[in-house]
């Protein structure tokens, strides 16, 4: 068999049997769903009202849903770490490193799965919108175009997660980074504002946040009448470079987690 | 037929692993024939599962050499996990998947696919006495059970080396004899080599071939049971002998990671 073919098998190996356990325990996914519900029922509607904000020809709740989309992406695999941590403690990372897959493998699997668990965490975040009359394009393109976003952005935030995972490799650690990465993540990026309000070092940090880009690539296929600053091409290019760094990254440091 | 004319599964040539200051395992050099059940005993921190995470390839030594099943650890690490089986201390079935996916997933990482995995995922069930909870979540299987869960999984791929690190511990006197049923009956049909680390003196008696006790790192003493129990006193026990050799009068009980480690193991088998 062939390396690459082998490759993919181990990751759809891990991800099958993650998903198998997503399919068991959806209480995270409901739980995960109530922030988003929150941002957009509550601090969306009273933004909009207020009109604070320079949406061009958007109405702030249609300007801010993808914004909100990627957010619930972003903190629900922010905190894939944990689950590391509590395999490594229980003794399943272990396991699996002492099988020849290779390690890059189960680091891809696992974010395939996040890739999965992400495209059901959207599903919530279109009800609600629904729910509130934002402005949804249903045309079969932008809608696939929304669903590579959300799996590439929940791969890129996971493989983001389990590396810090393994760097510091106990739950009490972990939950406060998580914090501390999330919030800057999510405030540096065009989720609640476009990109020009922000004073210029914000906008230097924005450049780099791979979440800027998942929200803007969401923002043009997701909402009637919304427009990305970048071309699709290039945020799913960034967004990809991203991950591939991060899964290389990750990869290297996933075998320390059983030292 | 004596250990010196077998074939050499496990082999290590003054393995030594450094922690900044702390020698964890200090030029251990031992040699392990093909078929044999080996016994690693000492206190706790005396570096016997340090001496398993560099054999299975989880840990890199800081000096010396070790080859598995013919292959170097550090040259050959994916050659030697696909000759090895592992069962770690901690209790490391995912709880939150049946037997038989627990099995598969194991299958899948190994290579196997196909009629091939269904076949050796159904002799697995079999073989750990687990066909009729295949299908049931191993949150809800006893700690006995999870454990023949864990020599199934192990040895799915049919391994030549197979590590367990205190693979009894915290099981009730039942279940770790239908533990070392299974591991025998390993050595028996597949010829299997079996590396394990025990506290249990009685496990190392009943069911190691050979011993090796480690103390602060270092090989302590190397031989038979019946050898070592000989050399001790005419009527010594085991335990005599690990009193001997290992100076664990006063233990100092391991790092907090290792009790932790043990003490968890204990708490989820309940």
């Amino acid at each position: 068999m062939s390396p690459r073919l082998e490759f993919f098998r181990e990751a759809a190996a891990v991800a099958d049997a993650e998903v198998r356990k997503l399919r068991r325990d959806p209480t995270e996914l409901l739980s995960r769903a109530v922030q988003p519900v929150l941002w957009l029922a509550v601090f969306g509607q009273v933004f909009s009202q207020v009109r604070g904000i320079p949406t061009g020809d958007l109405g702030y709740l249609d300007f801010m849903a993808p914004g909100i989309l990627a957010q619930s992406i972003l903190f629900s695999a922010i905190f894939y770490g944990i689950a590391i941590i509590w395999e490594r403690d229980l003794g399943i990372v272990h396991k699996l490193l002492v099988t020849p897959a290779h390690r890059s493998a189960l680091v891809f699997g696992k974010a395939m799965a996040a890739g999965l668990r992400g495209l059901v965490q959207a599903a919530v975040v279109y009800l609600v919108a629904i729910a509130l009359q934002v402005h949804i394009r249903w045309e079969p393109l932008p809608m696939l175009t929304v669903a590579a976003g959300v799996f590439v952005g929940s791969c890129i935030f996971s493989t983001f997660s389990l590396f810090i995972a393994c760097i510091v490799k106990t739950r009490e650690r972990f939950m406060g980074i998580g914090q501390v990465l999330t919030m800057p993540l999510f405030f540096a990026s065009s989720a609640l504002y476009p990109v020009e309000l922000m004073p210029a070092w914000l906008q230097a940090l924005a450049a780099v946040n791979p979440l800027t880009y998942l929200v803007d690539a969401l923002r043009g296929a997701m909402i009637v009448g919304g427009t990305s600053v970048h071309t699709l091409g290039t945020s799913f290019a960034v967004m990809l470079g991203v991950f591939a760094l991060l899964l290389a990254l990750a990869s290297k440091l996933y075998p320390g987690l059983a030292r | 037929m004596p250990s010196s004319v077998l074939p050499v599964a496990i082999s290590t040539v003054e393995l030594t692993k450094r922690y900044g200051e702390f020698t964890a395992l200090d030029r251990l050099s031992l040699s392990v024939a093909r078929g044999r059940i080996f016994g690693l005993l000492g206190p706790n921190g005396a570096g016997k599962s340090t001496t398993i995470k560099i054999l299975t390839t989880l840990l890199d030594a800081s000096s010396g050499s070790a080859t598995v099943a013919g292959f170097d650890v550090a040259g050959d690490p994916v050659e030697v996990r696909r000759r090895i089986g592992y069962v770690p201390q901690l209790l490391s079935a995912d709880g939150a998947l049946t037997a038989t996916e627990n099995l598969v997933l194991s299958a899948r990482l190994h290579g196997l696919h196909g009629r091939t995995r269904v076949a050796r995922v159904n002799e697995a069930l079999a073989f750990a006495g687990l066909d009729a909870v295949a299908n049931n979540l191993v949150r809800t299987f006893s700690g006995g059970m999870v454990r023949r869960l864990e020599v199934a999984q192990a040895t799915l791929h049919r391994p030549e080396v197979l590590f367990l690190d205190e693979p009894t511990l915290g099981l009730d006197p039942v279940a770790r004899k239908t533990v070392w049923e299974r591991l025998r009956q390993l050595r028996q049909s597949e010829g299997m080599t079996i590396l394990i680390t025990t506290h249990d003196m009685e496990e190392a008696d009943v069911l190691c071939d050979e011993l090796a006790i480690l103390h602060q790192g270092r090989l302590a003493v190397l031989g038979a049971p019946e050898e070592l129990k000989a050399r001790v006193g005419s009527d010594a026990t085991l335990a005599d002998v690990f009193v001997r050799f290992s100076g664990a009068v006063l233990d100092h009980g391991g790092s907090f990671r290792e009790v932790r480690e043990s003490r968890d193991t204990v708490r989820r088998l309940g």
